[in-house]
């Protein structure tokens, strides 16, 4: 089991014949993920590597049955492009596109709250259940099938975690990452309630970073969870009132910061790794306080 | 995107928001003239700062002749405010502003809600200090109301912040316009703040936006093409402008460790990293996901004119980006340029045994790290010219 993506998971990818999108047609194909076909208006009827292009997501999921997109579109027409997925009754929806102006977002974070999608993203690397299927841009070998479940803000921090994790033998349920940007469509809590939910997942990583209050959410559901929890915040070197890289990575009016995080995160009863290199270890050291060890998961 | 004072009170006038009259100087002449239009003024430092005020950057005239004075102390000043840090701001530019007569001061504010994914109004009758002062010693005295992007401004949203300032009759009527008057601002322009502080009540009865800060979405620049003039890039640090150009992020810090990263997460936790075993982080920087050659040399270059700069920490984890690309850059970077500090290195993912080849077939004296504990080790080893 896993959570929101599995083998079942057929995914079309929107902006397919764009460079970024051609690229990772093909390594989400190679990895073996059902991508079953593709979109950008004016090019239906064509193939890229074998995999029909069709104008509209309509199209694409009457033709394919489709329950899962990728958009790699610029950032000036992403939202309509999450629109048009919304529409076109689109169950997972992921945003790889980086750069999306926030009231665009805002925007569609209302038409999305009134529908039965689920957005994953924006700025985000996508979503990967090991094994089984990956919608982004991960590199797919980093990852074993398991037992942990992984949640992070970032790309390749996310990457980070997951090799300590395979490097010591555990391997993942599902890694989602939830993007970058300060409005998102799945946040910390819905992975971790799924998390929690999903008989495959025994634990939980955790990636955090400064600005916003997504991990301070995270902290007071993960007091009720049975699952062990590990978690890293970044950014507890960052200056107050600067933007770090991520449109949401910023500490405002003494708000969102690193400290606070971890100070929620802690009286939670989540590990907390204080160096990005102490990820692995502190999930090992969550297992173990439970009597559970990391191979036996 | 940040703007002027002056900038954004001709944006609040042109959606017909009551702005005191004002006129840009750049010259003391130009400021004496202005002056002459208004008897008594008020001479304003234009940097993109708050804390102007205690600063000494804005300052009453009852004459044309004693701002002409003051303009000439104010411009050409380095400004050092609160917000600017001990290197502080050159003033290029003032504002010279009629006087008016004060009888209240408010603060007033639009900011983005990412919580609700909306809009917020921020009010308090403490005007004329800082938000986050008033925030913390008087939380009460502060509201925030909720607007919607879909819906826009509604009159029951300014009734309820007309009454927590303590505005009646025609003096609600006018908070209540004005306020639909900045929502409109905010959502048309792409606005990531606007913010009144202080809005006054005069003495004759008017509302009146007697300073004002209007900040733009950096992302929604490009469909705003008549924004662009209204940037000022005096007013940015170098290093992160020239970044900017390159499609880097990059933001300036005060340590002695350069970093070069791939991704804003791994950027952040490798400062926190080198931070937390005893080293001080130069800068943050993110070469983004598809560097090329040339990136990843303007990378180095924007390092390097970082005159603190004693060691550089390259920490990569390829996943779209391929270790050897980045390898390739770094060696042809290296030879171009003639590293002349210590330069660590640590590669991880995607052809990653190509790229590690590279460096350690060019033979150049780059310090390869196993992982980003010893690679944050080694460079600030090499940092304090010592051999971890």
């Amino acid at each position: 089991m896993s959570i929101y993506v599995n083998k079942d998971t057929r995914v079309i990818v929107q902006g397919i014949t764009g460079k970024q999108g051609a690229f990772h047609t093909e390594k989400m194909l190679e990895y073996g993920t059902a991508v079953v076909g593709g979109v950008t208006p004016g090019k239906g009827g064509q193939k890229l590597l074998d995999v029909p292009v069709f104008n509209t997501v309509y199209d694409a999921v009457k033709n394919t049955g489709a329950n899962a997109s990728v958009i790699y579109v610029p950032p000036k027409f992403a939202a309509d492009s999450i629109i048009e997925a919304i529409d076109a009754g689109i169950q997972i929806i992921v945003c790889i596109t980086e750069g999306i102006p926030v009231l665009d977002m805002a925007r569609v974070k209302h038409y999305l709250d009134g529908s039965s999608s689920r957005l994953i993203g924006p700025n985000c690397p996508g979503i990967i259940t090991p094994g089984q299927c990956k919608i982004g841009i991960m590199p797919g070998y980093i990852h074993i099938p398991g037992h942990v479940g992984v949640i992070s803000r970032s790309g390749t921090l996310t990457y980070e975690a997951v090799k300590q994790l395979s490097d010591r033998g555990i391997g993942q349920s599902t890694v989602v990452g939830i993007g970058g940007d300060p409005i998102r469509g799945t946040g910390f809590l819905d992975c971790l309630k799924a998390f929690e939910a999903d008989p495959e997942t025994c634990a939980v990583v955790l990636n955090g970073e400064i600005g916003g209050s997504g991990e301070e959410e995270a902290a007071s559901f993960i007091r009720t969870m049975t699952k062990p929890v590990a978690a890293f915040i970044g950014g507890q070197s960052a200056p107050a009132g600067k933007r770090m890289g991520h449109a949401g990575a910023i500490i405002s009016g003494g708000k969102g910061t690193a400290s606070g995080k971890i100070a929620a995160l802690r009286e939670a009863g989540a590990e907390v790794a204080m160096t990005p290199d102490q990820i692995g270890a502190s999930l090992v050291r969550a297992l173990e306080k439970r009597g559970i060890r990391p191979s036996e998961l | 995107m940040k703007i002027h004072e002056y900038q954004a009170k001709e944006m609040l006038a042109s959606y017909g928001a009551p702005v005191p009259r004002g006129i840009p100087a750049k010259t003391v002449d130009q400021a004496y003239e202005a002056a002459s239009k208004f008897g008594s003024c008020v001479v304003k430092a234009q940097v993109h700062s708050g804390g102007r005020g205690k600063a000494g950057g804005v300052k009453f005239a009852e004459t044309p002749e004693k701002a002409r004075s003051v303009a000439e102390a104010m411009l050409g000043m380095k400004l050092i405010t609160k917000q600017t840090g001990p290197e502080g701001k050159i003033v290029r530019q003032l504002l010279i502003s009629e006087a008016v007569d004060v009888e209240r001061e408010f603060y007033l504010s639009i900011t983005g809600d990412s919580e609700r994914a909306g809009l917020v109004i921020v009010a308090s009758a403490a005007g004329g200090t800082e938000i986050e002062e008033t925030a913390k010693e008087h939380p009460e005295a502060i509201v925030q109301i909720p607007v919607s992007v879909i819906e826009g401004f509604k009159s029951y949203q300014g009734i309820r912040a007309a009454e927590v300032l303590g505005l009646e009759g025609d003096l609600q009527k006018q908070l209540i316009s004005l306020l639909g008057k900045l929502v409109k601002l905010y959502l048309e322009k792409d606005c990531s703040l606007v913010e009144i502080n202080p809005l006054v009540q005069t003495t004759d009865g008017k509302l009146l936006c007697l300073d004002a800060k209007v900040n733009f979405d950096d992302n929604a620049l490009f469909r705003h093409p008549e924004l662009a003039p209204m940037r000022d890039i005096n007013e940015e640090d170098p290093k992160e402008y020239s970044a900017s150009l390159s499609d880097l992020n990059y933001v300036s810090l005060d340590g002695d460790i350069g970093c070069l990263v791939n991704g804003a997460g791994l950027a952040m936790a490798t400062m926190d990293i080198i931070k937390n075993f005893g080293g001080s982080p130069a800068n943050f920087l993110d070469v983004g996901g598809s560097a090329t050659t040339e990136r990843v040399k303007s990378a180095f270059e924007i390092i390097l004119s970082d005159g603190n700069v004693k060691a550089i920490f390259v920490n990569i984890f390829g996943g779209i980006m391929k270790c050897d690309i980045i390898a390739e850059g770094l060696v042809q970077a290296t030879r171009d340029m003639g590293l002349s500090i210590p330069v660590v290195v640590r590669l991880e993912g995607t052809n990653v045994d190509l790229g590690r080849k590279i460096i350690e077939d060019s033979g150049l004296a780059i310090i390869a790290a196993s992982d980003m504990a010893d690679g944050a080790r080694k460079a600030i080893a090499a940092a304090k010219g010592v051999k971890a």
